[in-house]
């Protein structure tokens, strides 16, 4: 991969921070956007822009067909079929529309849902909210010191009979990338629906689905290139047909009468409303733009900066790495703190030396907890981000240590 | 990169009136659940004046320099005339504090605000 040219095509990369070039290494939170992207959001508003979905006019026609072109993109991406990709508007919304369609549909008092300890916000309270109302119980599934799931404690919580899992494909604070395949077979063999948050990894390697095992899975465009407001809950096709609405208004009914409705198949049964039909179009953009790149090459891109950042925060003694110490277990992204010294003080100082990284409880407080702190520094990297930039992040955490000595 | 201000150095590395109080006549914690910042107030007050003054807490260097700072500026103070301190009294002693991170600055004055609030 040509990172030279990749960061010609983003033009917020030639920013400067404080008379310094921008080293932006917080790409778990929020990517940045290819010139290709910025470029279809405003050929779609400047040529193509219509309600899709409902008028018989020719523009309309065309509006739905790209925004139809872009579920087919993403079902290409994920090895899926494009009646199985409902756009919603990030993976907190379609982690959401799962905890609760399931919880109406599979859940009853007494049941058990199970998440784990290394979960986002998003993949948990969705789902204590879903057990509240079922009357159901919702078990967590703990990690070990090596920020790695419990595979035991997972398998003796599966096999008491659990009806949905929801677990992270990667964790957004640790790395740690959940070996899926083999916890989906797990869960399938008890009998559990697995949610899978794909949010970390969907931008940054091949996913296939299938391969995965999974049911029912999310992530957010802005992620991956994509613009913000738009997202993905892909779901087995007889899954999506057996689950009620979230959200109901237009678009998503076959016939209403006064007094009831009836719904219509999948996906557009779970996309209530005028749709982001734009950032589709956008987010269909930048999976062009991804398998261009090739995300295998995306990937090994991302574990050859893990490792030289592992490496050199390692070689720091007043510096703790959280989550495995293996590249290739990990997602291109590294928490870590500094002795002493509150997260956000760190990141106040890099960011004088123009460095983004995130500091903070990362939208994870029960694995923050965990692990004994308030909150952590995280560095993330994405296929525009160089060598160079993480040993300007390494040099710069030398001096900001000096200082706040 | 030029890091703190010598005001916030100074009040991180030696916190002033750092520690618990027996029997306080006023007391307020306040927390910035985002990133975890705690600043605990404590005051003693004799005939309408601040006469100690302790802080006890954990967080970032602004939050834990902003509270040492407080307590250095209320310690014998008159109650009455404590209601006169602006987040500018504070924000301005401190030095450059990023537009970010003013929340960190302020939240030991909000605890003191919350102390004089409560009634006992």
């Amino acid at each position: 991969m040509d990172v030279q040219a990749i960061r010609r095509d983003f033009p917020i990369l030639g920013r400067q921070q404080g008379g310094k070039p921008l080293v932006y290494l917080d790409s778990a939170a929020t990517s940045h956007k290819p010139s290709t992207v910025i470029e279809a959001l405003a050929s779609f508003y400047g040529r193509s822009n219509a309600n899709v979905h409902r008028a018989l006019y020719e523009l309309a026609g065309e509006a739905t067909g790209l925004y139809e072109e872009a579920r087919a993109k993403l079902a290409g991406l994920l090895g899926a079929s494009a009646d199985e990709i409902v756009f919603v508007r990030g993976t907190t919304e379609a982690l959401n529309l799962a905890a609760y369609t399931l919880g109406e549909a599979r859940l009853e008092a007494g049941d058990t849902v199970v998440v784990t300890e290394m979960e986002h916000h998003a993949n948990l309270v969705p789902w204590q909210q879903a057990a509240r109302r079922q009357k159901a119980r919702l078990e967590a599934v703990p990690i070990t010191e090596g920020g790695g799931l419990d595979i035991p404690s997972y398998e003796r919580v599966l096999s008491a009979g659990a009806k949905v899992i929801a677990l992270t494909h990667a964790s957004n604070l640790l790395g740690t990338i959940n070996p899926l395949p083999e916890l989906t077979d797990i869960a399938h063999r008890a009998g559990a629906v697995v949610v899978v948050d794909a949010a970390q990894t969907v931008p940054h390697m091949p996913v296939s689905v299938h391969e995965l095992g999974a049911d029912m899975l999310a992530f957010s465009g802005h992620k991956m290139l994509g613009p913000t407001g738009i997202g993905v809950l892909w779901g087995r096709k007889e899954l999506l047909e057996e689950l009620p609405p979230f959200m109901t208004g237009g678009e998503m009914i076959s016939e209403v009468r006064l007094d009831n409705a009836t719904w219509a198949g999948p996906p557009r049964r779970f996309e209530a409303g005028t749709p982001p039909f734009a950032q589709a179009v956008g987010l269909g953009a930048a999976v062009d733009y991804l398998r261009g790149l090739g995300l295998a090459d995306v990937r090994a891109h991302d574990v050859q900066l893990v490792e030289r950042l592992l490496e050199g925060l390692g070689r720091r003694p007043y510096i703790t790495v959280y989550g495995p110490l293996d590249p290739s277990a990990r997602a291109g992204l590294v928490s870590f703190n500094m002795r002493g010294v509150h997260p956000h003080d760190v990141a106040t100082l890099l960011d004088q030396e123009g460095i983004a990284i995130r500091a903070g409880h990362h939208c994870a407080q029960p694995l923050v907890r965990r692990l004994g702190v308030a909150a952590a520094c995280r560095a993330s990297c994405y296929v525009y981000n160089t060598a160079d930039e993480v040993d300007t992040l390494l040099s710069a955490l030398d001096e900001a240590w000096r200082i706040l000595q | 990169m030029k890091g703190y201000g010598e005001v916030i150095l100074e009040h991180w590395r030696r916190p002033r009136n750092k520690g618990r109080l027996p029997s306080p006549d006023r007391e307020a914690v306040e927390a910035n659940p985002l990133c975890g910042d705690v600043v605990r107030l404590q005051l003693r007050l004799t005939e309408g004046r601040v006469t100690d003054v302790m802080f006890d807490g954990q967080g970032c260097a602004i939050s834990q320099a902003a509270a040492s700072l407080l307590t250095e500026k209320i310690k014998g103070k008159a109650v009455g005339r404590l209601a006169e301190l602006g987040d500018q009294d504070v924000l301005g002693q401190l030095g450059e504090v990023t537009a970010t991170r003013t929340n960190c600055a302020l939240l030991p004055l909000w605890a003191l605000r919350q102390a004089l609030k409560e009634d006992r």
